[in-house]
């Protein structure tokens, strides 16, 4: 079945539904998801989304800006963080009159808490001051992701935008540097659809699943991201990804920063406050690629609490907040303790480590969201990206806190006026062959092969040796065995059969195709670990444990190899505004 | 522990109506049902079909039937059920089935949209600030924002049962979350809308709805207030 619109937006959570309200009643414009849109993994986000709005104490963008680029190790692009920055304020305002709900300050306003990474000089005169934590996240108790992901939904509903709700992207179509539609199939059905039109945005989220322990949804799996790259496009950074310090330990569930904000502090078996030696002027609100190294290097070190199985993990004490922070402000969070831990956080601390969270890295774009096809600055025509898959990039080599939600709201909306510009010229360009001919090929492929290997066997053995090998701390020794097991699994990928090989919401046919795409994004992340020789936020080299400005201040861009194998690297650099290179130390 | 799992089976391509299959796994007290479905579908049947995204009761996908009652698969852990019995898994009723324990939410999803679900408020905002309100009138909305749209209340509801028009619970509570905004102004128009024979006066009281919410929401107390505002209303 071929469909027409003017736009096609790939992804219903924060950055897709934010694009979606922007796109102009006059343009037809459809959004497909895997998942019904409130679904998606925005819903999931808790402690809050920051802009420098000082409704609780003074702060202005540009100390957020400063956080940001220190944060992001001096990777992140300059041009495009003050963008971010500087419109944050207006965005969550902008949202609150869409009618999120907020937490409210005493005089209405929009309340506000301290967040990791978030600081401004202690002295307002002085801004080479020593920088203390400041109330910068806007929040809705420890719901704001889940009430920022409806609030869109329902203003979606309230511009009649149109769902494709449980459709599964299988292909993008880009011809002569030209992106002219996608196909995805009907879960419900397998019926492949075709979808063309004149702007595609992808705004498809992350892929926390390659890894065993991740805070991620299983729908987490890359899809976008993997097509890119399958498309012959290249990616960027894709060796950056962040481990949040505190998920609920052998489960992943995130446990908000928000916890930490409102005063939890994260105690060793010795019961000690150990970030005080890791970062003495805001301890527990250290980004968290500190914080999670620090919480292996205490494992490490044993003063690690071994737990009934014999692994580790480190206290986060709540205890000393009292029941009427805990559950005004911290519900939720608390209440995954209680459930799948049977830990009272009242009265004793919650076990956690480090899970999965965040890619950095993803599909190059600029701060319009339009999609680079080269290091030299060409882009694909009609072709956007905005959200986690994307990279602007603004989060570098680490991502603060509360700005993946700032990241859907400011560049969704910039990518839906960017759309809207390019839809007055716009043509819709013919196809050359038949698009959807690649999809049924790779779904009859996976139906009718034959082996003995499962899709569940192979993606836990990737996600186990990609936490083992190629997660907080890596070195050449284990990248390179990870990069030869990602080769074997792909050839083991072949020998997969499947049990179901119905029309009929066919989930075991549709996993073994987000393996596939799992496979892709492990080789990105691995390759891209492997090359660079340096430790740089959430990447950390034991081998080359020094961050190295003369030789790696600069963006990875990765392409599948020519020949079908391996990959090929080349490097863009990164924009700088107003903020020189530091050391970077909390 | 060995568990064993009765879950209703029916997949349209081949079965003429729904039957049960059994399934023996290894569990542990900690593990969800999720879990559980997981292992089944992962290491023994591939053509068990289930939706779930977060595992940690957030997304809202996951809604069944277990042991007769709604719940979210991934929120239901196995030392918080009878595990020396068989373990029986269902879709949630009054909803088609897709497949398995897939269901066809078409419907609820439109009860949803029928009660205008987003903020009215023509007046334009302020220029440079937020609508003002205070924490108080704010947390009154949090509880029924928490909503996931689950369906477990609306599919445990007798009325609904007895009555496929019924506007159902989930709906009522969205409701609610607008006509108590604070900042809104289209509160009559959404009285008006369920102020009908299927709507708010369908619900009996009945507190199905409260028991099978997995975010614990007291939502007969939010119908009630609704109800409250209606018979204000007429006078």
């Amino acid at each position: 079945m071929i469909h027409t619109f003017d736009v096609v937006i790939v992804g219903a959570g924060g950055a897709g539904l934010r694009a979606a309200v922007e796109i102009p009643k006059e343009y037809s414009c459809a959004v497909i998801s895997k998942v019904f849109p409130t679904r998606s993994h925005t819903g999931t986000a808790q402690g809050g989304v920051c802009a420098a709005l000082s409704n609780e104490e003074d702060d202005n963008w540009l100390n957020h800006a400063f956080d940001t680029v220190k944060g992001s190790d001096y990777l992140g692009d300059q041009d495009s963080i003050e963008i971010m920055c500087q419109d944050a304020p207006r965005a969550v305002i902008e949202l609150e009159h869409m009618g999120m709900p907020f937490s409210r300050t005493p005089e209405g306003k929009i309340a506000q808490r301290k967040f990791g990474g978030h600081t401004k000089p202690e002295d307002p005169n002085d801004p080479n001051s020593k920088r203390v934590a400041v109330k910068r996240a806007c929040y809705s108790a420890d719901r704001t992701g889940h009430v920022m992901l409806h609030t869109l939904y329902e203003n979606c509903i309230k511009n009649h935008v149109q769902f494709f709700s449980e459709y599964f992207l299988t292909d993008l179509i880009v011809e002569d540097g030209i992106c002219k539609g996608v196909v995805a199939l009907d879960i419900s059905t397998s019926e492949v659809h075709i979808f063309h039109c004149k702007a595609v945005m992808f705004a498809t989220g992350g892929y926390g699943r390659v890894y065993r322990i991740t805070s991620n949804a299983h729908v987490g799996t890359g899809d976008g991201v993997a097509l890119v790259y399958q498309s012959g496009l290249p990616l960027e950074d894709m060796e950056f990804f962040q481990f949040h310090p505190t998920g609920l330990w052998k489960l992943g569930i995130l446990v908000s920063e928000a916890a930490r904000g409102e005063g939890g502090i994260l105690r060793n078996a010795n019961g000690d406050r150990f970030m005080e030696v890791y970062a003495p002027t805001v301890k527990d609100l250290a980004p968290r690629d500190m914080v999670s190294r620090a919480i292996i290097s205490e494992i490490r070190a044993g003063r690690g609490v071994k737990g009934s199985d014999g692994t580790f993990y480190i206290n986060l004490d709540l205890t000393h907040l009292g029941k009427k922070i805990i559950d005004e402000k911290l519900p939720e969070i608390t209440g995954f303790a209680r459930t799948y831990l049977g830990v009272e956080p009242t009265k004793e601390s919650v076990p956690i480590q480090p899970t999965a969270h965040y890619a950095m890295g993803g599909i190059p774009t600029n701060s319009d969201t339009e999609v680079y096809s080269d290091s030299k600055g060409n882009l694909v025509k009609g072709f956007y990206a905005a959200g986690e898959c994307a990279c602007v990039s603004v989060h570098g080599a680490n991502r603060l806190g509360t700005n993946s939600l700032l990241d859907i709201i400011v560049f969704g909306r910039r990518g839906g006026k960017k759309i809207a510009e390019y839809l007055k010229t716009a043509e819709r360009t013919a196809f050359t062959g038949d698009p959807s001919e690649k999809t049924k090929e790779k779904i009859s492929k996976i139906l009718n092969q034959s082996g003995n290997e499962r899709t569940s066997v192979i993606r836990r053995e990737l996600q186990e040796n990609m936490m083992e090998k190629c997660g907080i701390f890596r070195n050449e020794k284990e990248l390179k065995e990870m990069k030869e097991l990602i080769k074997q699994y792909k050839e083991r990928y072949n020998n997969i059969s499947l049990q179901d090989k119905g029309t009929v919401f066919n989930t075991d046919m549709m996993e073994t195709v987000e393996l596939a795409n799992m496979l892709d994004i492990a080789e990105t992340i691995c390759d891209g670990a492997l090359n660079r020789t340096e430790s740089r936020g959430a990447h950390t080299r034991e081998d080359f444990d020094k961050r190295d400005d003369a030789n790696w201040m600069k963006h990875t861009l990765i392409w599948k190899g020519k020949d079908g194998s391996g990959t090929t690297i080349d490097y863009k650099p990164v924009a700088k505004t107003r903020f020189e290179p530091m050391e970077r130390k909390y | 522990m060995q568990v064993t799992f009765k879950i209703l089976r029916y997949n349209p391509e081949k079965d003429s109506e729904p039957h049960f299959e059994e399934y023996t796994i290894e569990g542990a007290p900690t593990m969800t049902v999720l879990d559980c479905l997981h292992k089944i579908k992962w290491e023994q049947d591939g053509t068990l079909s289930f939706r779930r995204s977060c595992a940690h009761g957030v997304c809202g996908s996951d809604g069944m039937k277990i042991n007769g009652r709604n719940r979210l698969a991934c929120g239901t852990l196995l030392k918080d059920i009878n595990t020396n019995k068989v373990i029986t898994i269902e879709p949630m009723p009054s909803m088609p089935i897709i497949k398995d324990l897939v269901l066809d939410m078409s419907d609820f999803y439109a009860k949803n949209k029928s009660v205008i679900p987003y903020l009215i408020n023509n007046n334009p905002p302020p220029a440079d600030g937020e609508r003002l309100q205070s924490n108080e009138d704010a947390e009154m909305l949090f509880e029924s924002a928490k909503c996931i749209l689950c369906a477990c209340c609306t599919t445990s509801c007798p009325s609904t049962w007895s009555n496929e028009n019924y506007m159902g619970p989930a709906s009522l509570l969205k409701a609610y979350r607008f006509v108590f905004d604070t900042r809104d102004e289209a509160a009559d128009e959404r009285l008006d809308i369920i102020d009908t024979p299927d709507g708010i006066w369908r619900c009996h009281t009945i507190f199905n709805c409260i028991e099978a919410c997995p975010k614990e929401i007291n939502i007969t107390w939010h119908i009630s207030q609704l109800k409250k505002k209606l018979s204000d209303r007429e006078l």
